[in-house]
């Protein structure tokens, strides 16, 4: 990272369990993939019987992330994120600040990927979708928009994140989704 | 990934690195927050803050930061508070020019996106992407 680095920005991956999303971080990251853990309390849990105070529980997660310096100044982070529902805290946590998601899709489990979708509609965060490559697909791109109920607008391309060409395409691709929104919203204004 | 989980890891040594402290002003430090050293370690410094110190002499992310030292992001909040509070180090914050929850953008029933930063921004996030 340049010595005159000065504005760190997040791009989140996030999608089910096994769907590449560490491939991903790999494929394009300037680093090999690092991975920490964030705890946190989450109150609220219920009360406690015996002292009548509200329990509180620690919960600790994993998550792994990479690094790409665009240029003197600004450095992109790519967070890999669980996307299990229990994992969810940390999702508000990580998402908080982020440019936009990008919702990886395994083909033959698109089940997976609905509570991503739900939890990023409802933060607010803008996002794209990318369907992995796992083998011919058997489904259109146009059934998998439909299994999702994913808005027209929301863009939903195909990919193979073992190549960096084809991560960085959907890295691409998602911030031209943000610049198309951002752009139309100053012209409103 | 050989890293092993604190969960494994001795709850006292967690609580020695922290003094104890368990919540700090987790706003102040964004995970991409960028850490400088603005000086040399010292004698008797702790050995987490001589660490720090050492790693950043160039900018280096909060996230960072929790990888190298093989802690938890909560427990090295604490341990950069100490250090900010000390002007041992400067933290460079993210800047994405969005213009949270602005009155305008609920006007114009635009609300939907509400850290969306500024199209200048993300079309320099384009450019550097393009030329990697
Ligand atoms: N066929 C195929 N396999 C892939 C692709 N991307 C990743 N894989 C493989 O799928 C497996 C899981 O990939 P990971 O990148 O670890 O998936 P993940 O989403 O990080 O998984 P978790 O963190 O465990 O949820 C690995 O064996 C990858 O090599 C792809 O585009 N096509
Ligand atoms: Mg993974």
């Amino acid at each position: 990272m340049a010595s005159t680095a000065d504005n760190g920005l997040k791009i989140v991956i996030v999608g089910g369990f096994g769907v590449g999303k560490t491939t991903m971080v790999r494929s394009v990251s300037e680093i090999r993939p690092l991975n920490t853990e964030e705890t946190m309390t989450q109150a609220g849990v219920g009360v406690d019987e015996t002292t009548g105070v509200e329990a509180k529980s620690t919960t600790t997660v994993a998550f792994d992330f990479g690094r790409i310096s665009l240029n003197e100044q600004m450095v992109l982070y790519l967070f890999g994120a669980p996307g299990q529902e229990r994992f969810w805290f940390l999702w508000d946590r990580l998402f908080s600040g982020t440019l936009g998601a990008v919702v990886l899709v395994d083909p033959r489990r698109i089940a997976d990927s609905w509570y991503a979708i739900d939890r990023l509609e409802h933060h607010g965060t803008p996002f794209i979708v990318a369907r992995n490559n796992f083998g011919d697909p058997v489904h259109s791109l146009d059934q998998i928009r439909d299994a999702l109920t994913l808005p027209e607008d929301v863009p939903l391309i195909d990919c193979d994140v073992r190549e960096r060409e084809s991560s960085k395409n959907v890295l691409i691709a998602l911030v031209d989704h943000l610049y198309a929104l951002s752009h139309a919203r100053e012209k409103n204004q | 990934m050989t890293r092993r989980s604190v969960d494994s890891e001795n709850p006292d040594r967690l609580y020695t690195v922290t003094g104890g402290r368990s919540r700090t002003d987790d706003t102040r430090l964004d995970l991409v927050a960028l850490i400088v050293a603005e000086s040399e370690p010292t004698a008797g410094m702790q050995s987490e803050h001589v660490r720090i110190l050492r790693l950043c002499q160039s900018p280096v992310a909060v996230v960072e930061l929790s990888a190298y030292l093989e802690l938890p992001v909560s427990v090295v909040r604490i341990l950069l508070s100490d250090l900010l509070d000390a002007g041992k180090i400067t933290a460079r914050h993210p800047r994405t020019g969005a213009r949270r929850g602005t009155s305008q953008a609920a006007l114009t029933g635009l609300a939907e996106f509400p850290e969306l930063p500024e199209s200048e921004l993300l079309k320099q996030v384009l450019v550097g992407l393009k030329n990697l």
